[in-house]
């Protein structure tokens, strides 16, 4: 009984991992035979020369790093002010009269169409990163913890109130939990946003960064650079992934639907 | 009861209730004693619901008022000794059993614990909500709503959606409370059999006002003897309609239980 379950468990982590090595088995092969010409596609091998070389001379790490920052910051900025917004909204009708319908009018203007603009407000500073990469991540937040809010069972809240709970009480016990997987929804959206909007700004408008690594590879032609780029930008999307996750696992572990299987 | 002055006693006084055009509650005026169980039945819309609420200060009444106390009182809103069973659980799913307790309890672990003990599911305490049978997630609420040792219970149909077996249980388990803290219980109900089981008075409320006032004279625990039966017919025949036999047809008699 212990043996198949320790079997399974194996399993479990295994097959995820399954795609990803048939793929790199099929890339070594197309490129390995020439197949694929080595001006379009390097072999793996390159690609991994290169991650050693970038590690050595601290260029990866130090782009990854400066990536990294932007990319929480701006995170932490958007995604703080959402939040603030959508529980202001939540609960408050004017402010929600007075912004929402602003806020779902500049939602629809499609983020990248303001590059230009951002580059003559900031330039290429960081400033610009970070105003898109907040502008982004901004709207799954707001929007979700809204919703959060107001889908709130009413006979929850009103529980609370017959049974005497004060205002903070009311939002630690009921409400915030309450939002939560719909705000964890937002926050696992938006991480995918942060990313997609920080490699197009870097990619436009940077001294620094992987996007600006990749880019300025592409003008010497140093494909298997660019291919490394787009391999660490599929790695950290992994990664905000999982961490979305464990973050659901963690906080909405009462909830049948997020109990880990 | 070994708390025999532990029951709220209060006066509703002309208390009327009127949601835009429509009347729901009609001067009502109604003396309720001390640890008195006082079940209040009548058909769906009739407001009965809505004079609960009132007594919980969960509506304001549009006009007359509710005197508590003994003494010539202010007119005022229920403290903290009030406590209200909602016909579904309101539990919340993100905190433990215990947890859930807890709210009713001013975080007070041990007795959280121990009114958890009283309703039967002290092993129980660690787990979520949504692992818990229906009667079992209705019992954690009322161990919620005892946890401040309220002097009034107010008590909304909870049993309502429960099953026939768990139910009797669970009047069994309300009696047994009752008796023990001495507080005094409203409990709204469409169930006539139910009222008469548990109540010392059941109210009849018709088109918001009330129709019929019963003491129930029989001895604890109750059985559906000829007494329970008198009452029982007494309440009834009143709720549908005093025409009585020739109307009640075959057809009639199916919902006689229930309104």
């Amino acid at each position: 009984m212990s043996s198949t379950k320790a079997g399974n468990k194996i399993r479990r982590r295994a097959l995820p991992l399954l795609l990803p090595i048939i793929i790199l088995l099929l890339w070594q092969l197309l490129t390995g035979f020439e197949l694929i010409d080595s001006n379009v596609m390097p072999m793996p091998i390159e690609v991994f020369k290169v991650l050693i070389e970038t590690i050595r001379s601290g260029e990866l790490l130090d782009n990854l790093g400066i990536s990294a920052l932007r990319a929480i910051s701006g995170f932490l900025i958007g995604g703080g002010l959402g939040f603030v917004l959508g529980l202001l909204n939540g609960f408050w009708r004017v402010s929600e009269e007075v912004t929402d319908s602003t806020i779902q009018m500049i939602r629809n203007i499609p983020l990248f169409a303001l590059i230009p603009l951002v580059i003559v407000w900031f330039g290429i500073g960081e400033e610009a990163k970070l105003f898109l990469v907040s502008a982004g991540v901004f709207f799954p937040i707001y929007l979700n913890t809204f919703h959060g809010i107001r889908s709130i069972d009413p006979g929850l809240v009103e529980m609370g109130r017959v049974y005497g709970l004060g205002r903070l009480s009311l939002y630690k016990n009921i409400i915030l939990p309450g939002a939560m997987p719909s705000i964890l929804i937002g926050v696992r959206y938006s991480l995918g946003i942060m990313w997609l909007t920080l490699i197009v700004a870097e990619t436009v408008a940077a001294k620094s960064g992987i996007g600006y690594m990749a880019m300025n590879a592409r003008e010497f032609m140093q494909l298997d650079v660019i291919i490394l780029s787009v391999v660490i930008y599929a790695l950290l999307g992994k990664l905000s992934d999982s961490l979305a996750k464990t973050l659901e696992k963690r906080l909405l572990r009462w909830n049948p639907n997020y109990v880990a299987r | 009861m070994s708390e025999a002055k532990r029951g709220a006693r209060f006066e509703l006084r002309g208390l009327t209730k009127q949601f835009k055009e429509k009347q729901v509650l009609k001067d009502i005026n109604l003396t309720v004693n001390q640890g008195e169980f006082i079940a209040i039945v009548g058909r769906s819309g009739c407001g009965k619901s809505t004079l609960l609420r009132l007594i919980a200060g969960l509506e304001s009444p549009s006009s007359g008022g509710i005197i508590w106390g003994d003494a010539d009182g202010q007119i005022g809103k229920p403290g903290e000794h009030t406590r209200f069973l909602f016909q579904e659980h309101r539990l919340l799913p993100w905190k433990t059993v215990l947890d859930n307790v807890r709210i009713g309890a001013k975080n007070d672990r041990n007795r959280a614990a121990e009114v958890l003990e009283q309703v039967g599911l002290a092993d129980r305490g660690a787990e979520w909500p949504s692992v818990l049978s229906g009667g079992q997630k209705q019992r954690v609420a009322l161990a919620r709503a005892l946890a401040s040792r309220p002097k009034l219970l107010l008590l909304d149909e909870p049993l309502g959606a429960l099953d026939a077996l768990t139910r009797i249980e669970m009047q069994q388990l309300i009696e047994w409370l009752w008796q023990e803290e001495g507080f005094t219980v409203i409990l709204v109900t469409h169930d006539v059999s139910e009222a008469v089981t548990l109540a010392d008075r059941v109210l009849l409320i018709e088109e918001g006002q009330i129709a019929l006032d019963v003491r129930i004279e029989l001895a604890r625990q109750r059985e559906r003897d000829n007494g329970f039966t008198y009452y029982e017919n007494l309440v009834l025949q009143r709720v549908l309609g005093k025409p009585a036999l020739s109307d009640i047809s075959a057809a009639g008699r199916k919902v006689s239980y229930s309104i």
